[in-house]
């Protein structure tokens, strides 16, 4: 890639396409580094811009609608079974199913909740996915394509 | 008795070949710390449920079960419940904006250096006590299942400490990871094919099981019959401090899962987010499914082998080996022996490779050095040296404790740890946009002293014994405990987060907020998130 020209070697600044003397190569892809303002060079993504797209704005609004509501849930559902075994063993203790009891269902019952939360965030998320690829492209066409 | 030794050496050098594989195949700084980030997602899900799924989930909640029944079951729940912690909250947004461990995500918009101090500070207090925990238990397993064949104690400690040591070393995270993954197999189907033979023992029939668990026949220490029915709740957990107990011990699990550090460091060694969401599912399928058939094993232990037996033949520990002795004869018994060899040699390989990712990338690079390798595998090379000394540090340890120390309460302060310190800054740091360097320092520093201090005062350190226990089981302290309940995390949990609100609001930091949008835009996206490596 970096083809030198020998004659010039010594005078000529720009000794290849794309070095760092080089001018900008215009509508054909981001500035070289040089061309760049001390602003643009900081920072090459503009996140405070990325964060105020709609397709951003709903991405994170649809991940804070599911993950809150499932979060509160399990975590109630979790507790209330050291709570109600722990306060209230005689009911617990109530057979349900043949011998086997409600406290021995419900810890059960846990497992299956656990399974059933997991795979609804795994389809909510794989929905999400195609939010956040929208966010990335706009990025990648406001950077001025490739 | 050489039978399981057999089987076990034959697991050594599967996984010594594949730990030449790796140290063949990866190459470079990502490749040694993760594994080029190239493990696809059931791969890296398996090696999820092989780094958690220690001995003492597989010989410890099988005897609880085994000796308290229904309390027991209830103990194991957590365990999967938690993983929707990890799922939700804390792998994809890890992935996306981390490279290696969990400071990175810490240290993106606070002050790197004393983040990471802290930080790597707690990953190493963590990944050493459950270290220590686990070697105490595999010394113990050699003395309970290899009596005749001469091992000892500290024969078997330094063979275990020698070979995670090999696999680290020499097969970085590849290797370990692979050793995670043939171990979750050979341990679930180790487990799967002892619960078929327990329901096969009641003609495949579930009544005729539960009919059993109800009345589970043994002697009380007066030498009185007992029947017993091990489907009620309560025989383990007492009031008045049983169930705050297992509450504390429900928070310290489903906060403190998604802040261990050997289970974070595995959400680097995937190719994306998407793929650690993915290894998530498949860790909780495997898991859940294990923790459910602890129930035939720990309830099959008490209704064919009987609590008088295992009692009499090394304890609780040995419930699911006394079982699989009682059904599979001998040949079986050396195989359930030495797949809990296996699991423990696992387990320490990955509390290793994490300790020493922290070491050598927080620490070592960017504490000490401000963030430059001073020459290229430097970081690699300490990480290496680290697996030595923490290896080193924790068999001489184990080993100084001796088998008959009671060494539990060193995983309960692990995952205290993980919940009380490192979990209140990740979340803080990922959702709260004012929050500082300082309030993550204190965060992590309330959470650690915390955790420890109510360890020490609590009834596992603290306890008064009768005359007749002598020597390393004895507790450490002859008191009365102050701190009633064995799990710290009820009161450790709410000051770390304490501590890390009070830092962050005792003052201000611009830099911090302005790159919290910055952070909050690449945990969601992964816009800029590390790729794999193309080898």
């Amino acid at each position: 890639m970096a083809k030198k020209n020998n004659s010039f070697r010594g005078k000529d600044y720009t000794p290849f396409s794309g070095s760092p003397t080089d001018v900008a190569r215009l509508g054909r892809g981001p500035k070289p580094g040089h061309e760049q303002t001390a602003f643009e060079d900081k920072d090459p993504v503009d996140w405070s811009r990325l964060a105020q797209t709609s397709a951003y704005k709903d991405l994170i609004h649809r991940k804070i609608r599911f993950i809150v509501p499932a979060c509160v849930f399990f975590i109630i559902y979790y507790f209330a079974l050291p709570i109600l075994v722990g306060f209230a063993p005689q009911l617990m203790a109530t057979p349900v199913w043949g011998k086997v009891n409600l406290a021995y269902l419900f810890a059960l019952s846990q497992f299956f909740m656990a399974w059933i939360l997991a795979g609804l965030y795994v389809a909510v998320a794989n929905r999400l996915d195609k939010r956040a690829r929208e966010v990335l492209d706009s990025h990648q066409n406001r950077k001025g394509g490739k | 008795m050489a039978n399981s030794l057999l089987m076990f050496l034959v697991f050594v050098v599967i996984t010594l070949c594949i730990t030449y594989w790796a140290a063949r195949r990866s190459q470079g700084t990502a490749g040694f710390f993760a594994a080029g980030r190239r493990i696809t997602g059931w791969q890296n899900g398996i090696a999820v449920a092989g780094d958690y799924m220690s001995a003492a989930s597989f010989l410890g909640i099988a005897g609880l079960i085994a000796f308290n029944g229904y309390d027991g079951f209830m103990y194991s729940v957590g365990w999967l419940v938690a993983y929707l912690t990890v799922l939700f909250v804390v792998a994809e947004p890890l992935r996306n904006a981390g490279k290696y461990t969990m400071a990175d995500v810490l240290a993106y918009r606070l002050k790197p250096r004393p983040v990471r101090a802290m930080a790597s500070l707690s990953t190493l207090t963590v990944s050493t006590f459950y270290m220590i925990a686990q070697m105490v238990g595999a010394g113990t397993l050699v003395a309970l299942l290899l009596k005749d064949s001469g091992i000892s104690f500290q024969t078997a400690v330094i063979g275990v400490g020698a070979l995670m040591i090999v696999y680290v070393v020499f097969g970085g995270m590849l290797a370990t990871t692979w050793v995670q993954i043939i171990k979750a197999i050979l341990l679930m189907g180790g487990t799967f094919a002892l619960s078929l033979m327990v329901m096969g023992h009641f003609g495949f029939s579930l009544s005729a099981f539960f009919d059993a668990v109800t009345q589970v026949h043994f002697h009380d220490k007066t030498g009185a019959e007992v029947v017993q029915n091990f489907l009620q709740p309560g025989l383990k957990y007492k009031p008045p401090y049983g169930p705050w107990d297992l509450i504390s011990l429900g928070m310290a699990l489903i906060l403190g899962t998604a802040g261990l550090p050997h289970i974070l460091v595995r959400f680097y060694t995937v190719p994306d987010a998407k793929t650690a969401r993915v290894s998530v599912v498949w860790a909780m399928a495997l898991i859940g499914s294990f923790y459910i058939m602890t129930t035939f094993l720990g309830f099959g232990a008490a209704t064919i082998v009987g609590k008088d037996f295992i009692g009499a033949n090394g304890g609780t520990n040995m419930s699911a080996p006394l079982l699989a002795k009682a059904l599979g004869g001998d040949i079986f018994f050396a195989f359930i022996s030495a797949v809990a060899f296996a699991t423990i040699l696992a387990v320490v390989a990955g509390l290793t490779i994490s300790a020493s990712t922290s070491f050598a990338h927080d620490f070592w690079t960017n504490v000490v050095h401000h963030g430059k390798e001073r020459k290229p595998g430097e970081e690699v090379f300490v990480a290496r040296v680290t697996a030595f000394v923490v290896g080193g540090i924790a068999i001489t340890i184990a080993i100084a404790l001796g088998q008959t120390t009671n060494v539990a309460f060193l995983v309960a302060l692990a995952f205290a740890v993980a919940a009380s310190a490192n979990l209140p800054v990740i979340l803080l740091s990922l959702f709260w946009r004012r929050f500082t360097t300082r309030g993550a320092v204190w965060g992590l520093g309330s959470g650690l002293l915390s955790s420890m201090v109510l360890i020490a005062l609590s009834p596992s350190i603290m306890t008064v014994d009768a005359d007749t226990v002598v020597g390393a089981a004895r507790h450490m302290i002859q008191h009365a405990p102050i701190f009633p309940l064995e799990n710290p995390g009820i009161l450790s949990i709410p000051l770390g987060f304490l501590g890390a609100v009070l830092g962050t609001l005792s003052g201000r930091e611009p830099e911090a907020e302005r790159m919290f949008t910055e952070l909050t835009v690449r945990a969601n996206t992964g816009l800029g998130a590390e790729k794999p490596s193309n080898h």
